[in-house]
C-alpha cells in the first residue's frame, strides 16, 4: 500500500466517509465589498502606505511620475520590469535605468546588484496598503524582491478596494498565474529583543506612485 | 508531572531576565492584536472568526474529498504531489529530489511543520546543508535550539546572545547592534539565497480549488525560498487544506491581526506551480509533500478533532497566564503554549507528559482570542479526563486515587461527614483565616508540595448545617 492510500484510507476510516463520497456544500465563501470612491480609495491607499513607513506620490500626469522615479534612481542603477505602462511612459528610458530581460541569469545579476527594481502592479489594495503582483512574462519575481528599493507605478483605476474585491475579480488566480504576491509595506523583522529593522530580506524601502 | 517539565519551569522562572522578556513580547503582541481586531476598525471580526471555524469543520469533516482535489489541481499546474505519513518519509522524499538533481544547498523559510520533524537534522545528516533563513530561525538554528514561540522564535535571546553566536559561527566580532547584526544576516543569507539548489518552505495554507500554496512572512524570505532555487518543495501538514481560494479573504484577515496585529503581513504569496511558459524566473519544480504523521489519529475523535483547525497564530501562546510565566521551551514538544498542550498528548499518547493537560488555569483566555474558535479549555478538560483513565489502566497514582476515593465515601455519608468537618472545625493555630501551621499528618507527600504554595484557608468553626439549627428553623 502507497503512503496515499493508507493515509486516505485512514482519513476515511476515522471520519467514517465513503470514498468518493461528495461533501456537503461547503459554507459560502465571505465576501463583502464596500462601495468607495475613485478619490478615496486613492487617498486611503496612500494613507495606508505611508503607515507602513513607505513613500507615495499621487501623481497627475505620468510625466509627474516619471520626474519622481528619475529623481530617485539619479545616479544610481535601476532594474525596470518589462510591464508595458513602465515603457509608454518612458520609466525605461531612465539613465541608469536596466529593462528587457528575458533571460533570467542576466535578470538575477541586474536584481542581484541594482539598487532599486522598478515595477508597476496587477493590483493595489486600498484597506491595506497593499501592491498585488502577479508573476508573468511582463512582471518578474526578483526585481520587486533583491534590490533594497522597491518603486512601483500603479494606474489610479487598478486601485481596490481589498482583499474581497480581489478574490471577487479573481476568484482563481492559479488559472491565470503561477505566483501572485500581496505586497505591504517595506521588508522587516523584529526578531531579536522586538526590535522593528527593516530591509532583512527583501526591499527596506518601498515608493508607491499612483498615476491619474 | 515529569521531573524534566518541572525542572525546565522551575529555570525559567527564577530566571528574571527570561521572565521580562517573555512579559514584553507577549505583552506587545496582546496590545498590537488588541488594536487591530477592535470593533471599530474591524467590526466583522467575530463574523469572520466564525466562518472561519465553519470553513474549517467542513474542510476537516471531508478531508479526504479535499485532498484529493488539492492533489488533482496541482498536477494540473505542472506541480507534483508526494506522500508522507511519517517525518522519515518527508526526509527520503526531499534527499531523493536532492541526489537526482545533484543539489547540495538548501534554503528553507519558517515551518512548525519541519520543526515537529527536525527535517534540517535529518537533512544534515545525509550531507545536505539546510539553512533556515527566517532572522529568528536562523539564529536558534546557529544555536541548535528549537523555536521559543510559534510566531518569534527567537523571543528568549537578547542582543548579546545573538554577537555570541555570530562570534563563534561567523567570526563577527562584538556587534551588538540590532540593525548591523540583521545587515549581517541579510547578506549571508542572500548569497545562500542565490546558490540554493532547492527551497524548502512550510505552508500557511493549502488551497483545494487552485492547487496553491499560501505563505505568510515579513521578512522576504519566504519569497526568495520560493523564487530563487530551481526547484520549490513546500512541507504542509494535510490538516492545511481550505477549500477554495476565495476563502483567503476571511482567513488572512484573521491570521496577521491575530498573530502579531498586522491587518496583512509584509508578504503573502499563492504559488501554484512552476513557473509557467515565458516567465523569466521562478522555479522550474514545484512539489508539495502531505505528511500525516499523527495528523490521521486525531480525526478520529469527533470532539477533539477541532485541534486540528490551528492556523499557528500563536495568540493563544500570548494570552495565556502559563505560557507567559513557563515560556516556550518548558513544554516537551516543539508546540507550546495552549495549542501545545492540547496538540502534543494526541500526537504522543496522553503518558508523554501526563502533567500538560493540567498546567492550565482554564481561565479560557486562549478560546477568547482563537481565531478559529478552537474550544481549547473543553479539549484540555476531556484530555485531562483521558490522562485519568490512562492512569487506572496502568495502576498509577494510587495513593491519589485512594485519597479521592476516601474523600467520595466519607462526603457521600452525611453523618461520617459531620463528624469530621467537626474534628476539621478543630485545625489551628489559624490567623486572617488561614491555617497558620498544617498539622504533621496532613503536611506529606503531593499534599506538602501543594502547600508549600499556598495558604490553606481555615475551615470554618462552625457549619452551615449548625448555624441553620442555631436559628431555629
Amino acid at each position: 500500500m502507497t503512503a496515499r492510500e493508507a493515509i486516505l484510507r485512514d482519513v476515511r476510516r476515522n471520519l467514517g466517509r465513503a470514498e468518493g463520497a461528495t461533501p456537503p456544500p461547503p459554507p459560502e465563501p465571505r465576501i463583502r465589498i464596500p462601495e468607495v470612491s475613485r478619490e478615496d480609495r486613492i487617498a486611503r491607499m496612500l494613507e495606508r502606505v505611508s503607515a507602513l513607513a513607505g513613500k507615495t506620490l499621487h501623481a497627475r500626469s505620468a510625466g509627474d511620475a516619471v520626474e519622481y522615479v528619475a529623481a530617485r534612481t539619479a545616479g544610481q542603477t535601476a532594474v525596470a520590469s518589462n510591464a508595458p505602462f513602465l515603457r509608454q511612459i518612458g520609466v525605461t528610458e531612465l539613465p541608469g535605468v536596466q529593462s528587457g530581460f528575458t533571460d533570467e541569469r542576466n535578470l538575477r545579476e541586474a536584481c542581484a546588484s541594482a539598487e532599486i527594481g522598478i515595477t508597476s502592479a496587477d493590483y493595489a489594495l486600498a484597506d491595506t496598503g497593499t501592491l498585488v503582483m502577479m508573476a508573468s512574462p511582463a512582471e518578474a519575481r526578483l526585481v520587486s524582491l533583491l534590490p533594497p528599493v522597491h518603486m512601483a507605478i500603479v494606474p489610479a483605476e487598478r486601485i481596490l478596494t481589498g482583499l474581497d474585491e480581489l478574490f471577487s475579480l479573481h476568484p482563481l488566480p492559479a488559472s491565470e498565474t503561477s505566483s501572485m504576491v500581496l505586497i505591504t509595506g517595506p521588508s522587516r523583522t523584529a526578531d531579536i529583543e522586538q526590535i522593528l529593522v527593516r530591509g532583512v530580506h527583501g526591499p527596506g524601502e518601498i515608493h508607491v506612485v499612483v498615476v491619474d | 508531572m515529569s521531573t524534566t517539565f518541572d525542572r525546565k519551569i522551575d529555570a525559567t522562572l527564577s530566571d528574571p531576565r527570561l521572565q521580562n522578556a517573555i512579559y514584553k513580547a507577549t505583552g506587545r503582541l496582546m496590545s498590537h492584536r488588541k488594536i487591530a481586531v477592535d470593533s471599530d476598525v474591524l467590526p466583522e471580526f467575530e463574523e469572520l472568526r466564525t466562518q472561519a471555524n465553519a470553513v474549517k469543520r467542513h474542510t476537516i469533516e471531508n478531508l479526504d474529498w479535499y485532498l484529493e482535489q488539492f492533489e488533482r489541481n496541482v498536477l494540473a499546474h505542472g506541480g507534483h504531489v508526494h506522500w508522507a505519513r511519517t517525518g522519515t518519509d518527508v526526509a527520503d522524499v526531499i534527499l531523493g529530489l536532492a541526489k537526482s538533481r545533484n543539489a547540495s544547498l538548501i534554503v528553507k523559510s519558517k515551518s512548525m511543520t519541519t520543526e515537529e520533524i527536525d527535517l534540517n537534522e535529518r537533512l544534515e545528516h545525509h550531507g545536505l546543508e539546510s539553512v533556515e533563513t527566517d532572522l529568528g530561525e536562523y539564529i536558534i538554528q546557529l544555536k541548535h535550539e528549537r523555536p521559543y514561540h510559534i510566531v518569534a522564535p527567537a523571543l528568549h535571546l537578547t542582543r548579546y546572545d545573538v554577537a555570541n553566536v555570530f562570534e563563534k559561527k561567523l567570526g563577527v566580532e562584538n556587534e551588538t547592534e540590532i540593525e548591523n547584526q540583521t545587515m549581517i544576516a541579510r547578506r549571508v543569507l542572500r548569497d545562500k539565497f542565490l546558490r540554493a539548489d532547492i527551497g524548502i518552505s512550510g505552508a500557511n495554507f493549502l488551497i483545494a480549488d487552485s492547487g496553491a500554496v499560501a505563505l505568510v512572512e515579513n521578512e522576504g524570505n519566504a519569497r526568495l525560498t520560493t523564487s530563487a532555487p530551481k526547484v520549490h518543495i513546500a512541507v504542509a501538514g494535510i490538516e492545511k487544506l481550505i477549500p477554495r481560494a476565495q476563502d483567503l479573504a476571511t482567513f488572512l484577515k484573521l491570521l496577521g491581526r491575530s498573530g502579531t496585529g498586522q491587518p496583512l503581513t509584509v508578504y503573502t504569496s499563492f504559488l501554484s506551480g512552476p513557473r509557467r511558459e515565458d516567465e523569466v524566473d521562478g522555479p522550474e519544480e514545484f512539489h508539495v509533500i502531505l505528511l500525516d504523521s499523527g495528523r490521521t489519529k486525531l480525526l478520529a475523535d469527533p470532539d477533539k478533532r477541532q485541534s486540528l483547525y490551528c492556523i499557528r497564530c500563536g495568540a493563544c501562546l500570548n494570552h495565556c497566564p502559563v505560557y507567559r510565566k513557563i515560556g516556550g521551551h518548558s513544554f516537551p514538544w516543539v508546540y507550546s503554549g495552549p495549542i501545545g498542550a492540547i496538540i502534543t498528548p494526541q500526537f504522543h499518547g496522553v503518558e508523554s507528559e501526563p502533567g500538560l493537560p493540567f498546567a492550565s488555569s482554564l481561565c479560557g483566555a486562549c478560546a477568547e482570542v482563537c481565531p478559529v474558535k478552537i474550544d481549547i479549555p473543553k479539549i484540555l478538560l476531556e484530555l485531562r479526563a483521558d490522562v485519568k483513565a490512562s492512569e487506572k489502566r496502568h495502576a498509577v497514582n494510587e495513593a491519589e486515587r485512594a485519597v479521592f476515593r476516601t474523600f467520595a465515601y466519607v462526603a457521600s455519608r452525611p453523618k461520617l461527614w459531620q463528624r469530621a468537618t467537626k474534628l476539621a472545625a478543630r485545625l489551628g493555630p489559624r490567623g486572617q483565616g488561614y491555617l497558620k501551621k498544617v498539622p504533621g499528618f496532613m503536611n506529606v507527600g503531593p499534599v506538602r508540595a501543594w502547600l508549600s504554595q499556598r495558604d490553606l484557608p481555615a475551615p470554618a468553626e462552625k457549619s452551615f448545617r449548625e448555624m441553620w439549627k442555631e436559628r431555629g428553623r
